[in-house]
């Protein structure tokens, strides 16, 4: 990287996260003087108020502009959504992991002004006033979380609209759409002539916005000494003018258009996943094929701009998030995901040469933000595989792998048409999504074990005593594993018609006091259909709850099945006791659970042949419901850090784990579990239905030693082509001995940039809670050599 | 063993045949050793539950400050191993049946078909066990799964002819070039080990040569120069360098076995470096490890 970019990146990883009380000010002024009474038009105007009025800033060098906050690493608050205690922010300033400093001035302004207008009114209060005692008495348990407790309904991806059409485009769309409205015969058509409003009046805020950065290019051009950096400005001036108000005429202004955008969706509401620019390299090809061979740009200016990029992500870090959010989701990543490869809509090999001097950039830059992967067809060549490998190998976890063709029939099976499904790609972590076209909404992750708990104590929860669940039987009266498993599944309908109902609720809460105007205007089919983002405007609405700890649930069942009912060298009352006592004195027992019992994750189909029952129980249960926006609600197995929470609240289980220890993550196998290497583990992985899922998540560690050379990246190559042959969905890698993390546990300070692998996304190993930094050196290490004795 | 990455082309599984007529002394797969079964035992993963001298019906197992295991009484039964939660106790190599064998190889037919892998048939000496092994070979071939046959050359030249028809690839162990060395470290003559080597560089195309790398054993110049030649008049170019390492120093521990080279440390990067460029300039593929 070159002079500019080193400086524009190290400032970046410099600067500590803080938080910024800008926007929770200007939103407070808001509210407190408008009189307008329609919600969207309301929100609308809100926006605009924030966007006209918040600071703007060029940094010194900068070509691309723009920061949510004032300056980089400035985060604001959204106190319409959560309302922020003083003891939070004491919290968030002082954590040991994800902090962010908070100043007196801050402080001072959020208890004088903030609270006092937001206590009571946030989207937060409200949702928790809607919810029922058992919703919150099982929240509380830890049986799921709840996405929208401090943050809006996001996971969006931006398809290809902004750069053929620009915003102002968009906005001639809104006002036919507006024109076309038939008052006489549409009962809803003033609701969607407010809502068309809202977004016309969002898409100016933007450009506004776009537009003050024009002035204050020309302002610093005017003072500026140097006849390059002056250039410059003025063409950031030219650039910001013309986007993203017009379709982009070029690479820079592509970029550019699409930055803009990204501020406009995360300063509108702090969306989960912040938002995703979706096929950078395929959207932005045209444009930079064109200014290559008319000489306007080289392909180290390319590479220039696409680093001046990435930097605007790492200074963006995720809202602060507080409380069981924070647990389940602790991190500074806000899950921007850069997808590249794949599928072109035609069909064809979507790889071009772009694609590789993105992969190239992510490599140099080695940033947490944006995260970045590769969707991995069958018809892309493996020289787009290996050179990701190359970057895999590194050992900081990026790019993750997706199977492109995968993800195509798993969105067919939901029901999008091809040419959308092969549009698609990945948002968040592993969610298969319709770029463009679609919310897919994730509302929280569920306990599978902790279910399987309650179960094991007929409805009871034994960390606290009470009943939360149904009383699915006495499992001692239980003659055979059958009726374990029918308990299982009875408890499991009873949490899952629980999480639906709040799920309903929230989400009409959403629809009807947070709609989001300006993200509405970028996803296909709002403006069309008159609608909300938040209330079904999108052409496809999917709603997801995630299922966690597969692999923990799986090992519990199987060894009950195994010791208990079939073999029956264990009494379910031993069992039960020993759980109680979370095995204290039960040493043997434990040991014959976790050693003498088969496991997921080794190619063995009496503990597979279990994942699938629970794999299909909770997919029953969910799949094909119907939400509140005329979408359906499907599965995906992902668990960010929520396996650390939730096994923070779960028992001794009888797959030998001790209490509160971290659950699996993902669809991985229990850490230690597989001892039959890789291809065991692919193979175990692989019997389930990825199609019928909306992504999964796999996670594998390698000592540096297997994948060296270019034999290392060859087998690497070779486990991943058949893993996505046999049907998996995402495979991700660490590549880093346990040795250097513990090392890295001891000292901290020496080894602050060693990067790892999370769930779907890579993060600090120093910024993980020590629980979550355990998980990660306790999961198993591949390795060339027999990880057992040799046994045949 | 699945996802074996250096027996062979490609993403392999190894199985391991027990027994081998040899007895080196730096031989990292000790319990591959005997004929039998083996009782493996690790002290350090023992909770002392008493769980193995309970089920133990020979009287081979009591408790003396520990489990201690008397092997002239034992029957290698496998009930202790079985009983012991802590997988302290093992016991080491079963009876199988080919078409089991052939079901577990199948396993990754998949992962062999992507990356031109297959089965790698390891020991021991597989070539001790020539019923199993040519039949189980045969069932690989016929269903088109690669094989490779890992062997120390140290069997009767009829059987080599029988299987080869069915080996894909030989690696073929050459561990010291002079016979009264061989003898010496080994304990049996080299030359129906040599005679064997020829017939293979005769009659079969692929095979590549290993030489284990044996500091202060087989490292010396003599030693090198020799069986560099004698691999140069048999028309053979496929070495793969072998470091010595000392790793499998805690399963002759577990099988209360002793340790011969304690001292003898591994060769360093450099080391193998230069003696692989040294042979490669005469013409031969070298490969360090594989």
């Amino acid at each position: 990287m070159n002079e500019r970019v080193a400086r524009l990146r190290s400032e970046s990883l410099g600067v500590k996260p803080w938080l910024s009380i800008e926007r929770a000010a200007l939103i407070t002024d808001f509210y407190e003087q408008s009189t307008e009474t329609c919600v969207p038009v309301r929100r609308a105007l809100a926006f605009q108020h924030v966007m006209e009025h918040k600071s703007v800033i060029i940094g010194e060098g900068e070509l691309i502009v723009g920061e949510r906050g004032p300056s980089p690493k400035g985060t604001p608050s959204f106190p319409e959504l959560c309302c922020h205690t003083m003891e939070d922010l004491d919290i968030l300033d002082t954590r040991e992991k994800t902090s962010y400093s908070v100043s007196d001035e801050t402080r001072q302004i959020h208890k004088d002004r903030i609270i006092p207008y937001w206590r009571g009114r946030s989207m937060r209060d409200l949702l928790f006033r809607e919810m029922t005692q058992e919703w919150k008495a099982a929240y509380e348990t830890g049986i799921y979380t709840e996405f929208m407790e401090q943050r809006a309904p996001g996971h969006t991806v931006l398809g290809d609209v902004l750069y053929s059409k620009g915003l102002l485009g968009l906005k001639s769309d809104v006002e036919r759409s507006l024109a076309t409205l038939d008052f006489r015969n549409d009962p809803r058509a003033y609701e969607k002539q407010q809502e068309l409003k809202a977004m016309a009046i969002a898409a100016d805020a933007v450009i506004r916005y776009a537009e003050r950065h024009a002035e204050l290019a020309d302002e610093l051009a005017a003072r500026e000494k140097d006849m390059v950096r002056r250039e410059e400005l003025h063409t950031i001036s030219d650039v910001c003018r013309h986007v993203p108000g017009n379709p982009p005429r070029n690479f820079w202004e592509s970029l550019q258009a699409y930055w803009f955008v990204h501020l406009g969706v995360v300063t509108e509401l702090n969306t989960w996943d912040s938002f995703n620019p979706g096929r950078m390299d395929q959207n932005l090809f045209p444009f930079y094929v064109r200014d290559l061979k008319c000489g306007a740009l080289t392909r180290e200016r390319a590479r220039e701009l696409l680093q001046c990029f990435w930097v605007k992500f790492n200074n963006q870090p995720a809202p602060p998030k507080v409380g069981v959010t924070a647990a389940e989701s602790g991190t500074y990543t806000d899950f921007a995901n850069i997808n590249t490869g794949g599928l072109k809509p035609d069909g064809s090999d979507g790889v071009n040469e772009l694609t590789y001097l993105i992969l190239e950039v992510i490599d140099e830059m080695r940033l947490l933000q944006p995260s970045s992967n590769l969707q991995l067809s069958m018809k892309n060549p493996n020289r787009f595989l290996k050179r990701g490998l190359e970057i895999v190998r590194k050992g900081w976890g990026q790019p993750s792998i997706f199977n492109a063709d995968m993800v195509v029939e798993e969105l067919l099976r939901q029901g999008k048409s091809l040419e959308d499904a092969r549009r698609g790609g990945i948002s968040g972590c592993v969610e298969s999504s319709a770029f463009g076209r679609e919310a897919c909404i994730l509302t929280g992750y569920f306990n599978l074990p902790k279910v399987l708990e309650i179960t094991l104590n007929n409805g009871v929860d034994p960390r606290t005593g009470k009943k939360i669940g149904a009383e699915t039987g006495d499992p001692r009266e239980f003659k055979t594993y059958d009726e374990m498993f029918a308990a299982f599944r009875r408890q499991l309908h009873h949490f899952v018609e629980i999480k639906i109902r709040g799920n309903n609720v929230i989400e009409r809460l959403y629809a009807d006091y947070m709609p989001a105007p300006f993200l509405s205007l970028l996803i296909e089919d709002c403006i069309a259909n008159g609608k909300d983002y938040n209330d079904g405007g999108p052409r496809y609405n999917t709603t997801y709850i995630m299922g966690v700890a597969p692999g923990t649930c799986t090992d519990s069942l199987a060894a009950i099945k195994y010791h208990v009912f079939d073999h029956q060298s264990v009494t379910m009352d031993d069992l039960l006791q020993a759980l109680q006592d979370d095995f204290q004195g039960w040493e043997a027992l434990r040991l014959r659970l976790w050693n003498k019992t088969p496991k997921y994750g080794n190619d063995n189909d009496y503990a597979d042949d279990i994942l699938q029952s629970v794999f299909t129980a909770y997919y029953d249960e969910i799949n094909g419901r119907p939400n509140t926006k005329g979408g359906f609600y499907r599965v995906n197995y992902l668990s960010t850090t929520c396996h650390v929470y939730f096994g923070s609240v779960t028992g001794a289980t009888p797959d030998g784990r001790n209490a509160w220890e971290p659950h699996s993550d993902g669809i991985s196998p229990v850490q230690g579990a597989d001892r039959y290497g890789p291809t065991a583990v692919l193979q175990s992985a692989a019997k389930m239905d990825h199609a019928r899922t909306g992504g999964t998540l796999l996670n594998q560690k390698f000592t540096p030693a297997v994948v060296e050379g270019q034999e290392g990246i060859d087998h690497l190559t070779h486990l991943v082509r058949t893993y996505f042959k046999l049907g998996g969905h995402h495979i991700q890698f660490n590549v880093v001995n346990a040795a250097t993390l513990r090392e890295a546990q001891k000292h901290p300070e020496q080894h602050r940039d060693l990067i790892v692998r999370v769930a779907g996304y890579s993060d600090y190993f120093c910024d993980l809670t020590k629980a979550l930094q355990d998980e990660i050196i306790a999961r198993t290490e591949q390795t060339a050599i027999a990880p057992a004795l040799v046994e045949a | 063993m699945r996802f074996s990455l250096h027996d062979g082309p490609g993403l392999r599984t190894t199985v391991f045949l027990k027994g081998c007529p040899l007895r080196c002394p730096w031989c990292h797969n000790p319990e591959s050793q005997s004929y039998q079964s083996e009782a493996m035992y690790a002290s350090d993963r023992c909770i002392s539950c008493l769980a193995c001298c309970s089920v133990c019906e020979s009287g081979a197992l009591h408790w003396d400050h520990g489990p201690e295991r008397d092997p002239a009484r034992c029957t290698l039964c496998g009930a202790c191993s079985e009983a012991c939660p802590a997988e302290a106790r093992k016991l080491v190599g079963k009876q199988i049946p080919v078409r089991e064998l052939i079901k577990e190889i199948r396993r990754d037919i998949a992962f062999f078909d992507e990356s031109g892998g297959g089965v790698t048939f390891s020991g021991g000496e597989p070539l001790a066990q020539p019923q199993f092994l040519e039949a189980a070979l045969a069932v690989c071939k016929s269903e088109g799964i690669h094989t490779v046959v890992d062997t120390c050359g140290y069997a009767p030249s009829a059987v080599i002819r029988r299987i080869m028809p069915y080996v894909d690839e030989f690696l073929f162990d050459l561990k010291l070039a002079d016979d009264a060395r061989h003898r010496q470290v080994v304990g049996v003559s080299n030359a129906l080990i040599l005679e064997n080597l020829g017939i293979i560089a005769r009659e079969h195309a692929a095979v590549a040569v290993r030489i284990p790398v044996i500091p202060g054993i087989n490292d010396d110049e003599d030693n090198l120069e020799q069986s560099f030649r004698l691999l140069g008049e048999l028309g053979l170019s496929n070495v793969d360098l072998l470091p010595y390492h000392a790793s499998a120093m805690e399963k002759y521990r577990r099988l209360s076995l002793a340790y011969r080279l304690t001292d003898v440390k591994s060769p360093a990067a450099a080391r193998m470096q230069e003696i692989a460029a040294r042979f490669a300039c005469r013409g031969f593929q070298i490969r360090i490890g594989g």
